[in-house]
């Protein structure tokens, strides 16, 4: 074997043995909670890859349970109705800041980039009392309330970037043909929007979908918690034993939404749709 | 189909004075065509009758209707963009409906005149493509269908041709000129090229730092440049410039002083111009004649082109360094190296003063 063959082997070698690498670490957390679902109660502290005997019980468990299933229902409504408003007040702050041409626009820009500096903690004790004062406390209202603030920074900035890289003469196309802003944003800008609005949206879903500090601040009774703290709050036979089987069962059961989102989303995310629009 | 009538039109954004007091009539009908080199104004002044643009001063009108205050819509314009900024998500038909169908026209409407306006442009075929899956002059002909289909009294054409090959271009330019004759509407064109103005226009404007250097025919331009600019930026290769001086007053016409050819005697009256004053002499190219040197009036030719029908000789004068073009058809005897005189022809010869304005042939001599 040559000395060049052999460098180009061992450079194969390394590379697929990093990846081999990377997808350990990331899923490999992921088939163990799988795994541990999977387990009858005896065995879970057994440690083994493959496990020796299945049961879902733990499943049945968790779905027999009405507060969980009414935490994945409250959990997809916040998550949505994020999305949906995200992107709709997105959507119109991109166009004006990234087609109107306005006194202030960039000073506008740094501020919403500065509020999403913020971190969760410090804006707390102050949102817990705007809602409140919206009468919004444990009620779902309240939590998409704020996650939208949250949201909007990342949104807007993402789609006025994108909004900014569409032609103008797009725009003025449509203008001639008679289009006002509004028609121009749902007719021409937003279908071609879709990438980014995928992207975007799929993020504030998920980011809404495991939010924790909030969702436990902000509501009381069991009707009204989402998925992740319902999971938290997910108690054993005794104050001392941890139910970790329910508990990976219910992970599992709310990760599975993101990862179908996820492929379904990323062809969208992929696809070039703005190709034919100018020559190039 | 309409007149359009620009009255001392001013466009001013922030601090930069762009068009500066526009006076233009274009009549029903006509084919005009805006031309000027980068940054003249001529694109800005065609928004500023799209009404892409707000006019800061001045009356603008199409037909009878003042229409400053209107947006694009109520104009009656239909305008083809440079990049064409055909909708990519739609489809042919959907790109020229789309107009229509924002303007509430009934479905049947719609489909008669996207269809006859594909029959006119030959997209019939081509309905249902994406703009994706269209080559660059069947782009070019769409967006020219959907300014169209609607059927503006005016159509407005921002350099539609600047993104094709050159021979794509040619073919382009005529199916401009040919659908200008079919429709008989008011045509609006800006370009750079003075070959498109030159050969698509009924009328040229051109323009210079956002004024109106001169309008009139192609003929008219080239033959009778109302400035030096005019002169320059029309035909090519370009026309020859020299240094001259006003020697004196002659019966019909004047004599000027020419550095490197002599003392000649042309047909343009000097009018106010005092003996000694500096002219700029120009000449065409081909209304050059070069002939073997004497002693003190040579140029040397420093490269010989030879496009197969003409040949082009660049001469460098003894003194001063830009280069003069002769254009001759092939074959041509002269050599590079070679020492020539100039003579030019006094009929064709144009004579500028120092505010770069042309001066006019005297009447006794004036040629038609």
């Amino acid at each position: 074997m040559t000395s060049r063959r052999f460098n180009k082997l061992a450079a194969r070698v390394g590379f697929w043995g990093l990846v081999a690498l990377v997808v350990v670490v990331a899923v490999f957390p992921f088939y163990y909670a799988v795994i541990t679902s999977l387990k009858p109660s005896g065995d879970l502290f057994r440690v083994e890859l493959w496990p020796s005997t299945w049961d879902l019980a733990n499943y049945v468990q968790v779905f027999t349970q009405r507060s969980f299933i009414q935490a994945i229902f409250n959990s997809i409504l916040v998550a949505t109705s994020v999305v949906f408003i995200a992107l709709l007040l997105g959507i119109t702050a991109s166009y004006a800041l990234g087609r109107v041409r306005f006194r202030g626009r960039s000073t506008v820009l740094l501020v919403i980039l500065g509020v999403s500096m913020f971190p969760q903690v410090a804006v707390l004790s102050g949102l817990f009392e705007v809602i409140r004062a919206l009468n919004l406390y444990n009620n779902p209202g309240g939590l998409i309330l704020s996650y939208t603030i949250f949201t909007l920074p990342f949104t807007v900035w993402v789609l006025t970037t994108f909004m900014r890289q569409l032609p103008m003469e797009l725009e003025e196309a449509a203008i001639m043909d008679g289009a006002t802003p509004w028609v121009t944003i749902t007719k021409v800008f937003l279908p071609l929007m879709w990438p980014a609005m995928a992207t975007t949206g799929l993020l504030a879903f998920i980011a809404a979908w495991n939010e924790f500090l909030f969702a436990l601040t902000f509501t009381l009774t069991d009707s009204q918690r989402t998925v992740p703290v319902a999971i938290a709050l997910l108690s054993g036979g005794s104050a001392y034993e941890l139910p970790w089987g329910p508990i990976m069962a219910a992970s599992v059961i709310v990760t599975v939404p993101l990862v179908v989102l996820v492929i379904i989303f990323q062809r969208r995310i992929v696809s070039g749709l703005t190709a034919g629009a100018v020559k190039g | 189909m309409a007149s359009v009538t620009l009255d001392k039109i001013n466009k001013i954004f922030g601090s930069t004075h762009i068009i500066k007091d526009v006076d233009l009539d274009i009549g029903d009908g006509e084919f005009v065509v805006f031309v000027g080199p980068s940054g003249c104004g001529k694109s800005t002044l065609l928004r500023l009758i799209a009404g892409l643009e707000s006019i800061s001063d001045g009356t603008l009108s199409i037909g009878e209707t003042v229409v400053n205050e209107l947006p694009p819509r109520e104009r009656g314009v239909g305008m083809v963009f440079q990049s064409y900024a055909l909708y990519p998500h739609m489809t042919v038909y959907e790109n020229m409906a789309f107009g229509l169908k924002l303007a509430k026209a009934s479905k049947e409407t719609v489909d008669d005149r996207v269809m006859a306006t594909a029959r006119i442009l030959q997209l019939e075929e081509l309905l249902d493509r994406k703009p994706k899956a269209l080559s660059g002059g069947q782009r070019q002909r769409v967006a020219m269908g959907r300014a169209m289909a609607r059927e503006p009294r005016i159509l407005l054409f921002d350099e539609p041709l600047s993104n094709l090959d050159a021979s794509l271009r040619v073919q382009m330019r005529n199916e401009i000129a040919r659908l200008h004759n079919r429709l008989g509407s008011t045509m609006i064109y800006v370009t750079h090229d003075q070959v498109e103005a030159m050969t698509l226009a009924d009328k040229i404007v051109v323009l210079n730092g956002g004024r109106i250097e001169q309008v009139g025919s192609p003929h008219e331009l080239y033959q009778r440049p109302a400035t030096k600019f005019v002169a320059g930026f029309i035909g090519s290769p370009t026309m020859n410039f020299m240094p001259a001086s006003l020697a004196g007053q002659a019966e019909a016409g004047c004599r000027v002083q020419v550095e490197g050819i002599g003392e000649l005697s042309l047909p343009q009256a000097a009018g106010e111009h005092a003996a000694g004053a500096a002219l700029t002499l120009g000449v065409r190219p081909e209304h050059l004649r070069l002939e073997a040197a004497s002693s003190d009036n040579a140029f040397e030719i420093v490269n010989v082109e030879y496009l197969g029908n003409e040949v082009y000789v660049y001469l460098e004068p003894m003194a001063g360094e830009t280069l003069l073009i002769h254009r001759s058809e092939a074959p041509s005897r002269w050599q590079e190296g070679q020492r020539v005189a100039l003579v030019p022809d006094p009929q064709h010869v144009h004579l500028f003063d120092a505010d770069n304005r042309a001066l006019k042939a005297s009447r006794a001599r004036a040629v038609a």
